[in-house]
């Protein structure tokens, strides 16, 4: 039987998501707003929501101070970069581990996953050793391999419960027909998986985009990405709340525009599996 | 050329051996069937041929060229999955293509090759389609076709007819076993379906736990099944099987009589008992007999319409010709 849906039911769903919805963006909003405010606005109590002069003079100023499209390059190709190394590696990781798997599959996968639960500032130690070590310090290359391992346990962890879906008679109908495995992941897996990798490129590419604690202890200028750049207004100057929000503004409005473009994706990667 | 010879092959997934030391040979352009039971190991014996699974000791030679190590692209043979196993992301031209794609055929050739194929297998109007768009029996056909532009040294099916509704599967049979005639390549065919097997093969498997029961035409093995097994699973309705007092006066620890060898008489038949249900076909008519006092039921087919009904006594004569006797370990006694 369906279940009865009263128009009194449905307005408490939806002014309770509503309610939900606001709560969440609203340091969002709040950061964009403040950033169109003098500082003296910005930290007038009562706090202004609406009625003060908008200004782009924050703007002008962070621009002025830093060279903000240095950053985002920065953060592209880290962010980029790491994806689509993560990408490379754990395509044949996923595959194997879904279509070859062995008794000890299930075990890896979740000894994968609990890495993602060790505090990062337990290994930061050693990894600034090896940086130290091999001069990886402020280089971009270093941050993406970083990031990149990091992120690669849910990488593996999405694409193998892509892959799990799909029949592996295809697969063997492609080794069949003459496929060698290059030819085989190539042609048929990965053009079948395509939205599964899209989505997981997609959120691989955000959460490095995000990630602020290695970016900011392993670079200093030349690597900096823009969570260094945010960092930066956020110094022993004094409380410039108005810059800091303008910079941090610029600094969440491309990854935020391509979540907004993408999000269709993004639910489907990961809601994946949960609704069939 | 497609002779495929399997010298004492054996499977093992971990610690079950499924397919015990087992010889087979097929004969280059035979159409041979594998039948058995569900888990008979039937499907596990055509991947291992097709390469999809490693043989665990034993040899496999193609053509008598080796063939236990070479990886299943290299094999020369073709496979039809159950499932069509076809690429969806493909059109079925595409999807027909792809074989020849990999063997790195020029363009030209491969446009020739899979119009021949869609023309042959009528699929020239659905080129452009992908396979979600298509029937399941057309999705079958394009799973053919792919096998058949690579002239592949034999065709393995793998319940290729099973997803299909019954009356699609009597044409589909009908096409594959022309299609057989026409390439006179070396078919192998698994199915669980008795019908199949005698319909389409040149020689039957039976295969019981891995084991080979029989191996013949499929006229040997419905006229002299070698054991009891064979004698159950070639033949529909199943051949009844007696055993006790019957059985004894025969000499034998068990008789086997097919339903189509017991004649219904008006009275004064060698055996009697009651109908239980009668299945009216038209042609033909199916007794399910009880009160026999030689098995739980006799299965026995009348030609035409008998009007007997369910609770009518019933007079029945087996032609002592056509009765087969079998052994206590259930081999037959010639």
């Amino acid at each position: 039987m369906a279940r009865n849906v009263t128009t009194q039911r449905k307005i408490i769903t939806t002014a309770a998501a509503w309610t939900i919805g606001l709560i969440i963006f609203f340091p969002i909003y709040w950061t964009i707003l403040t950033s169109f405010k003098t500082e003296a606005q910005a930290i007038n109590d009562p706090p202004l929501f609406f009625a003060f002069n908008w200004t782009l003079e924050n703007y002008a100023i962070v621009q002025e101070r830093s060279d903000y499209m240095k950053f985002l390059w920065n953060s592209v190709v880290i962010a980029g970069g790491s994806t689509i190394l993560g990408t490379l590696i754990a395509i044949p990781a996923a595959w194997s581990m879904a279509f070859v798997p062995s008794v000890r599959t299930k075990d890896i996968l979740l000894w994968m996953l609990s890495t993602k639960m060790l505090p990062a500032v337990g290994v930061l130690y050693p990894i600034s050793l090896v940086f130290v070590q091999f001069n990886l310090l402020d280089t971009r290359g270093g941050l993406m391999v970083v990031l990149m391992l990091i992120n690669l346990p849910i990488i593996v962890w999405m694409l193998y419960s892509y892959f799990k879906e799909i029949p592996g008679e295809i697969l063997e109908a492609a080794r069949m027909d003459g496929a060698t495995l290059k030819e085989e992941i190539l042609y048929v897996l990965t053009p079948m998986a395509i939205p599964g990798i899209a989505s997981t490129l997609l959120l691989n590419f955000i959460l490095a985009w995000n990630e602020a604690f290695w970016t900011l202890n392993l670079t200093a200028t030349n690597a900096a990405p823009l969570t260094a750049f945010i960092a930066s207004y956020s110094s022993p100057e004094g409380l410039f709340f108005a810059k800091l929000s303008a910079a941090s503004t610029m600094a969440i409005a491309p990854i935020l525009i391509l979540g907004w473009l993408s999000q269709k994706q993004l639910v489907r990667g990961l809601t994946f599996g949960a609704v069939k | 050329m497609g002779q495929i010879e399997l010298k004492q092959v054996t499977k093992s997934f971990g610690t079950t051996q499924v397919i015990p030391p087992l010889d087979l040979i097929i004969q280059d352009g035979e159409f041979t069937v594998f039948v058995g039971p569900s888990g008979c190991g039937k499907s596990t014996l055509l991947r291992l041929i097709a390469g999809l699974e490693d043989i665990t000791t034993g040899h496999i030679e193609i053509d008598g060229k080796g063939a236990t190590d070479v990886v299943p692209a290299k094999r020369g043979l073709a496979m039809v999955f159950q499932s069509y196993a076809l690429y969806p992301h493909m059109s079925v031209r595409k999807n027909i293509a792809f074989p020849l794609r990999m063997a790195k055929l020029d363009k030209a050739e491969i446009t020739k090759r899979v119009e021949g194929a869609a023309s042959v297998l009528n699929l020239t109007d659905y080129l452009d389609r992908r396979p979600g768009q298509l029937s399941g029996g057309q999705r079958q056909r394009v799973a053919i076709g792919r096998a058949i532009v690579r002239e592949p040294a034999a065709f393995l099916f793998d319940e290729p007819l099973s997803n299909l509704d019954a009356a699609l599967r009597v044409g589909m049979r009908l096409e594959i076993s022309e299609l057989h005639k026409r390439l006179e390549t070396t078919m192998v065919y698994v199915t669980h379906d008795q019908v199949e097997a005698m319909t389409m093969a040149d020689k039957i498997v039976v295969l019981n736990a891995g084991v080979i029961e029989q191996e013949g035409t499929p006229l040997e093995l419905y006229r002299s099944p070698r054991n009891t097994f064979v004698a159950g699973f070639i033949g529909s309705p199943k051949m009844n099987l007696i055993t006790g007092p019957e059985a004894e006066k025969q000499n034998a620890h068990t008789i086997g009589v097919r339903p189509e060898h017991i004649d219904v008489v008006e009275s004064g038949g060698q055996w009697q008992g009651t109908v239980g249900v009668a299945e009216h076909l038209g042609s033909d008519t199916f007794f399910h007999i009880h009160n026999t006092g030689l098995a739980e039921m006799l299965t026995v087919r009348a030609i035409g319409d008998v009007s007997l009904r369910h609770g009518d006594a019933i007079h029945l004569n087996p032609r002592a010709a056509e009765i087969h006797r079998f052994d206590a370990q259930g081999l037959r006694i010639s």
